[in-house]
């Protein structure tokens, strides 16, 4: 593989991935749902090199008191922090079980013409019937329902960013018009439980489809860019990531490290006190950064990037900012994004044909053929 | 004009208000001109919004159309289309802008209350309390063919919709207890136990049973627009809105007559008749002199209305594809056939097009105008064209009488439409008294002067006229 080893991303939602992180915090809890909080923690992640951010979201409140039950929205958070960051990518969780697919693709299109193509899309499921009677909707009940649903709203959303060719604006002052219609196109799709005509209201997004990043075993390999795998080892996650199936693989790893006040142990002590660190069946770093700089350096022969999760934002990114990446910088396993660069191709991935573009051609080939 | 006596000034303190509307898609917009710039490159957005709050304004607005328009079930080439979401957009401006108010225009039919109120306060966190919603209506089912709902909903409910999805949204809104969260890391929970009320609600539109995920921000809810002018819309305003973006800004007369209608709506529910603003929708054209500006209106209109746009414009009064035919001759010959609107080009209103194809006919005959000239001088009509002074001493002369609280500009070029507002017109009307020479708030809603929110008011005060 040419150019660095690994991409690495960081969750940046709340205070960290320990429900009671806000106890360690570096602010106050009031001040965690402000513009200052959301651009600061971007700032850090932007500046420490990392390639991706992603925000966690959902209908449902983020956990239950008393730990933190306030948090403003994914994509405008990464609208927000799309206008104040210049190079690093930005990918919102957005749940499609209950959305609507129309409203959800022009969000996050337009969130990638904000970011002049650095926006990314994290597919996950609302599974608490909560979520259905938050939402005023039949409950999506079973995984296979949820699945169908998560298919069919990625299906429909991506769709939609090709519904308007690249250069669906023709500008023509000859002829007064501003648009070729037979460049934009309907969608008409047709699943189990609804139908959507389209075209997009946004025209196609600069990287033409925004990185999709998702659980290959809720979403279809097919329909991502990059598959989220967990395992609670390295060889569990070397596995997932053979079987992944996806152009790209990430892996996802919790990590609580030793920072100068604390061991990352004794901070993980300090907030079981508190709440539990749910499991999710992550592969979980517990220690110093050298040791994750190890870990990575072994991870990277098997995936392609890494999603870190940290305990405390406050307290881990500054430790992955100040000894980790550097480490990694230094052994050339990792690289920051190049400032201009779309999200795609920091990722080495391709800028995808327009689907009703390349039927179109496809057509009128066969019909100079005949 | 009904009260022209200098001495009788109904409000002589009154203060005039900007907005300005990003519209997108319209044939006032110009895109044929080596001046017009991307209608989607973020750069755009910011350059309006810097401008508007260097002028400052109260309020920043983006539109929203859910469906691309058509004519005939072909998709309409001619204006400007393709957007961004609203509030995705607008909280990107949030980061870029300081003072200026954000608004959204966004359905209260093909959304729900979870997601768009949640939406609208992270909008108004993120901006510091300077979201604001310009609630729209629709029940057409060729929109809803985009969405999961799909297009259900009756004629007569939409307003019933509305009401019931800002009742819910209030009450989103109003779930965190003032100082919820806590202010000091050491505290023993985030918020204060209790503190956040769970909001069920069931009515004829909405059966949800939710935790509300957001605090106020310090203007306590999003400042409520609206802009529908049936009675059943000026009556939905009365009770529910805190600014009107009306169609009533051209002439002085028929402004003043709308705003007394309102302001009686007002008082017939309860509310003082100064609990709303008034910012007619309108399109300024500024020259050094009066001839300047004239020209520079012909040049316009001639950009606006291209011979496709005046034979698009008049094929929807005639009912007719009129696409094959010269805009350059006579008006058709065909009497007009009226059609049912299916919503695919947006709420048009024609009365009655045999009424108004008579007229256009007895004038074009008149004049000698081509069809195109009719359509330029009889079609849709909006705008003040003037000098800086001419034009100041008349909207002065609006909102001392009453008639408006000020405009929301539809710029007629992207993005350098505002400028000769900003850098001309504004320090005349400053010189005048009526406008502002710094932001003196921080939010929306005191920029534009308005009371706390309609739920936070107690019963008695809500009839208090100021």
């Amino acid at each position: 593989m040419s150019g660095p080893a690994l991409h690495l991303a960081v969750e940046i939602d709340g205070d960290g991935a320990h429900p009671a992180a806000w106890r360690r915090a570096a602010h106050s809890p009031d001040q965690l749902l402000t513009p200052r909080r959301v651009a600061g923690v971007a700032a850090v992640a932007e500046n420490a090199g990392f390639t991706l951010v992603t925000l966690d979201d959902g209908v449902l409140p983020p956990g239950v008191s008393p730990d933190p039950v306030g948090r403003i929205g994914a994509v405008e958070r990464a609208a927000f922090i799309a206008a104040s960051t210049s190079t690093i990518g930005i990918a919102p969780v957005v749940p499609v079980t209950y959305a609507e697919p129309f409203h959800v693709s022009s969000q996050l299109a337009s969130l990638d013409h904000i970011s002049l193509g650095r926006a990314g899309w994290v597919v996950t499921e609302e599974d608490h019937p909560e979520a259905a009677r938050a939402w005023g909707r039949s409950v999506v009940a079973d995984a296979d329902a949820r699945a169908r649903e998560s298919r069919d709203g990625v299906e429909v959303v991506r769709a939609l960013w090709d519904s308007w060719e690249d250069d669906a604006v023709i500008r023509s002052v000859a002829t007064s018009r501003y648009l070729d219609r037979e460049r934009l196109h309907y969608i008409d799709f047709t699943g189990e439980t609804y139908a959507v005509k389209g075209p997009a209201i946004v025209p196609r997004p600069p990287q033409g489809q925004l990185v999709v990043l998702g659980r290959p075993d809720l979403v279809p390999a097919a329909q991502l860019d990059v598959a989220l795998v967990a395992g609670r080892d390295l060889a569990a996650v070397t596995t997932a990531a053979a079987a992944a199936g996806t152009p790209r693989v990430f892996a996802e790893v919790e990590v609580a490290l030793d920072t100068p006040e604390a061991s990352g142990a004794e901070r993980v002590a300090d907030l079981q006190r508190h709440a539990t660190w749910t499991d999710r069946g992550r592969l979980r770093h517990i220690g110093s950064a050298y040791q994750l700089v190890a870990l990575l350096g072994e991870l990277s022969s098997s995936v392609n990037g890494v999603r870190l999760h940290p305990l405390v934002l406050d307290e881990d990114l500054p430790v992955l900012s100040s000894l980790v990446l550097p480490a990694l910088s230094e052994r050339r396993l990792v690289a920051r994004p190049l400032p201009g660069t779309s999200l795609r191709s920091t990722l080495g991935l391709e800028r995808p044909a327009n689907r009703f573009a390349a039927a179109a051609a496809a057509a009128a080939a066969q019909e100079d053929a005949r | 004009m009904t009260r022209t006596d200098p001495f009788d000034v109904p409000r002589p303190d009154a203060q005039f208000h900007f907005g300005v509307f990003f519209q997108g898609v319209n044939h006032w917009t110009i895109w044929s001109a080596p001046e017009s710039g991307s209608q989607i490159d973020p750069a755009s957005f910011r350059r309006v919004a810097q401008t508007a709050e260097r002028g400052l304004f109260d309020a920043f607005f983006l539109g929203e159309g859910l469906r691309l328009r058509e004519v005939d079930g072909r998709i309409h080439d001619l204006d400007v289309a393709g957007r961004p979401d609203a509030i995705t957009q607008l909280a990107a401006l949030a980061a870029v802008t300081r003072r200026i108010g954000l608004v959204s225009t966004s359905n209260s039919t093909f959304n729900e209350p979870a997601d768009l109120a949640r939406r609208l306060s992270g909008l108004d966190l993120l901006s510091e309390g300077r979201a604001g919603w310009n609630v729209v209506t629709t029940d057409n089912a060729w929109t809803g063919a985009n969405f999961r709902r799909g297009g259900y909903l009756d004629h007569a409910d939409r307003y019933r919709r509305a009401e019931e999805f800002l009742t819910v949204a209030r009450a989103l809104w109003d779930g965190w207890e003032d100082g919820a969260v806590a202010g000091s890391a050491g505290a023993p929970a985030w918020s204060a136990p209790g503190a956040v009320r769970q909001v069920r609600h069931k009515g004829l539109q909405f059966d949800v049973d939710l935790a509300p995920t957001l605090p106020r921000s310090s203007q306590g809810h999003p400042v409520i627009f609206q802009a529908g002018d049936s009675g059943e819309g000026r009556d939905f305003a009365a009770r529910n809105a805190d600014v009107i973006f009306s169609a009533h800004g051209n002439d002085f007369d028929d402004a003043l007559a709308f705003a007394e209608d309102i302001r009686r709506r007002l008082r017939a529910v309860g509310r003082p008749d100064d609990d709303l603003r008034i910012l007619p929708g309108t399109e300024i054209i500024i020259g050094a002199t009066e001839e300047e500006a004239l020209e520079k209106k012909r040049w316009i209109r001639l950009q606006q209305v291209t011979p496709a746009t005046a034979l698009g414009i008049a094929g929807l009064l005639w009912g007719i594809d009129l696409s094959d035919r010269d805009a350059d001759g006579p008006l058709p010959k065909e009497d007009p056939v009226v059609t049912e609107n299916d919503g695919s080009f947006g709420a048009r209103r024609i009365a009655d097009p045999r009424t108004v194809v008579a007229e256009w006919r007895a004038k074009a005959e008149a004049h000698g105008w081509s069809l195109r000239e009719t359509v330029i001088a009889l079609g849709p009509q909006r705008g003040h064209v003037g000098t800086p002074s001419g034009l100041a001493d008349k909207f002065a002369h609006f909102v001392r009488h009453g008639a408006i609280d000020g405009f929301n500009v539809t710029p007629y070029l992207i993005p350098d439409g505002l400028d000769d507002i900003v850098d001309l017109l504004v320090p005349e009307l400053q010189e005048r008294g009526v406008y502002r020479t710094e932001y003196t708030g921080t939010t929306l809603r005191s920029h534009l002067g308005l009371r706390e929110p309609l739920t936070h008011r107690s019963a008695p005060d809500r009839r208090q006229a100021s």
